[in-house]
């Protein structure tokens, strides 16, 4: 296990180096100028030739490539030319929010999704079965982003019920200690920040959550399908167990290995999806942060910000692989 | 009575092909019909968009700003003026173009470099299955914004972004089905009798990973779709006043409290459109399994 586990982080590098060098050479296959395209009409001979040494873009490619290298490594992603603030400190704010959105919608997505799959399974062809499999269907065809603002409109501005931009009401007061929001309000005991933060949180969550609610449900429900029929169910039955025990006992537990998986690889696509989340109701976060910069051209963020969300998102698959593993008795690695 | 009944059926089913099987079990999938429908449908409006439309989708009428829906403007009309029923109309030829160009686009690539991958094997193959590998450490819509930066906004560009995003899935797919039939007799005939390389490929190879190439073909166009719009929401892919409904959804959200009618029903064309594909795609899929053929 150890042994494995080792491998797989040591095989880290050569992908992280790979993604290095596909964001380092961005910059280098726009058509044009780069330079003259990051600062449109605005700037000034002087402003190019500036912005032209400070990206080295006087120096050879591969030395180049090589300053980019050793400044990442050091948590150096350069400055943003539109605001001149280093790239590090608005991805170290930006975060917090991406993940308080990503997490909490994974949790509703889980319980929902796992739920509605084991009670269509249980009740196959039956008509929560058909509504939840028609529902699932929907949900893989709609667009998150219109979903969002169809919530937007119905529980915001028609009935009132929620907030629908921002990450906080802009009257509450909170001390920012980690910049996780509902971690800070919690840590402050400000539970009106707490009720606000949280709040502001459900409609993205839930907008966030729609297509991996769908993938989870079909996929619990064709694995608890499989394991209905299996041996040991049958014993668990004949030997006069209760429906209860034997679904929670025996059919729940079994049927959550492959969920499991699903969810982790689904966290690619939360991180996605948070980009459109984020746009739709207007929350600081990183995917917010990385569109910015792209509508700008304002390529230092939008390296950054690429960098930071593909290494963050092959380290999550890192996790779930070994999690996987863990879970999983029968998986042998060697 | 009943076991005699079960010989005879095998008979017979072995003596069809796996697509007559196939398409028949499809003929017989309600939902899949259904699907199917729903493409037709959006298909025919695309060609008669002209014919179908009640207004000019560019018509700008500033008198006739954010009417809500009614007899006249069946979808309501946005701050413009301009019809949004007319404007989804049109949209679904946008839609349907950007499904498809950007689809043929991962499979013209992808196709060709798991052929490639799969038959020569050896570093070639190992070179072209590690950038696939690299591609796919990127959520599909951070690659899709990287290539966008690249290539900066516009539609065609959304294509290209789109159809590259999906190039890995279909090189897999085809890598894969090129190594379980490339040992197997009838192309070591093939190669024995001096048939050429490119004949062996596209002849006995490439036709037997045709089924998992349609299923896949048909699911990735609906998620194109919803992608391309998602770059539009994100004002990366088509322009104004271009009638694309992510560009519309987009527009719309500005007017979500006083005219959400805007809004509302390019998302529900978006909706069935991709609802079509994905019904289609997963008919596809359980008409070409080979363990519901027993």
């Amino acid at each position: 296990m150890f042994n494995y586990i080792l491998r797989r982080v040591l095989l880290l590098i050569p992908l992280l180096l790979a993604i290095s060098v596909v964001v380092f050479f961005m910059i280098h296959l726009i058509p044009g100028d780069p330079v003259q395209i990051m600062l449109g009409n605005k700037g000034t001979a002087e402003d190019a030739a500036r912005l032209r040494s400070e990206l080295g873009f006087d120096q050879p490619l591969h030395i180049q490539y090589l300053k980019f290298l050793g400044n990442l490594v050091q948590g150096d992603l350069g400055r943003s030319i539109r605001n001149r603030n280093p790239v590090i400190n608005e991805i170290k704010a930006a975060f917090p929010a991406t993940i308080e959105l990503t997490v909490l919608s994974m949790i509703f997505a889980s319980i929902i999704g796992i739920a509605a799959g084991i009670v269509s399974a249980i009740k196959q062809y039956s008509i929560v079965d058909n509504l939840t499999m028609v529902g699932a269907l929907l949900g893989i065809s709609m667009p998150v982003f219109w979903v969002g603002m169809m919530l937007m409109l119905i529980f915001g501005a028609r009935l009132g019920w929620l907030p629908i931009s921002g990450r906080i009401s802009r009257v509450t007061d909170l001390e920012v200690i980690t910049n996780f929001y509902l971690l800070d309000s919690i840590l402050t005991q400000n539970w009106a920040a707490l009720k606000s933060t949280f709040s502001h949180l459900i409609l993205p969550a839930i907008t966030l959550a729609t297509i991996p609610v769908a993938m989870i449900a079909r996929m619990t429900r064709s694995t608890t399908l499989e394991i209905l029929n299996q041996d040991y169910i049958r014993t668990a039955r004949a030997k006069g167990l209760t429906e209860k025990v034997v679904i929670l006992k025996h059919v729940l537990k079994n049927s959550l290995i492959p969920v499991v998986t699903i969810i982790g690889l689904q966290f690619g696509s939360f991180l996605g999806g948070a980009v459109l989340t984020e746009t739709v109701f207007a929350r600081p976060g990183v995917g917010r942060l990385l569109i910015n910069g792209i509508l700008g051209r304002d390529f230092p963020v939008i390296q950054g910000a690429v960098i930071f969300i593909a290494s963050f998102f092959i380290f999550i698959n890192l996790v779930v692989d070994i999690l996987y593993s863990y879970l999983d008795p029968r998986i042998h690695y060697s | 009575m009943a076991k005699l009944t079960g010989i005879t059926e095998e008979k017979t089913i072995k003596s069809e092909s796996l697509w007559s099987i196939s398409f028949r079990r499809m003929r017989k999938n309600r939902t899949a019909i259904a699907g199917m429908i729903i493409l037709i449908i959006f298909a025919l409006i695309a060609i008669f968009a002209p014919l179908i439309a009640p207004y000019d989708p560019f018509n700008q009428n500033f008198i006739k700003s954010f009417r809500p829906p009614s007899l006249e403007h069946f979808l309501g009309t946005d701050e413009f003026g301009r019809d949004v029923f007319s404007r989804i109309i049109y949209g679904a030829r946008i839609s349907l173009q950007i499904g498809f160009v950007s689809v043929f686009i991962s499979l013209i690539l992808g196709v060709s470099l798991g052929l490639t991958a799969g038959y020569y094997g050896g570093w070639l193959d190992m070179l072209i299955m590690r950038i696939m590998d690299l591609m796919l450490s990127f959520p599909y819509i951070l690659l899709a914004l990287v290539i966008m930066s690249i290539l900066g906004p516009g539609i065609f560009n959304a294509m290209i972004a789109i159809g590259i995003v999906y190039v890995p899935q279909y090189a897999r797919i085809v890598r894969s089905s090129v190594l379980s039939v490339k040992k197997k007799e009838y192309v070591m005939a093939a190669q024995a009798l001096g048939a050429s390389d490119l004949r062996i490929i596209l002849k006995h190879v490439f036709l037997n990973s045709m089924a998992p190439i349609i299923i896949q073909t048909t699911l990735s166009i609906g998620r194109a779709i919803i992608n391309a719009a998602g770059l539009s929401f994100l004002g990366l892919g088509a322009q104004p006043p271009t009638p694309e409904w992510g560009a519309m959804l987009s527009n719309g959200q500005n007017f979500l409290r006083n005219a959400p009618w805007i809004a509302t029903f390019p998302g529900i064309a978006i909706a069935l459109l991709v609802l079509g594909f994905n019904l289609v795609g997963d008919g596809f899929r359980d008409a070409f399994d080979p363990r519901l053929h027993k």
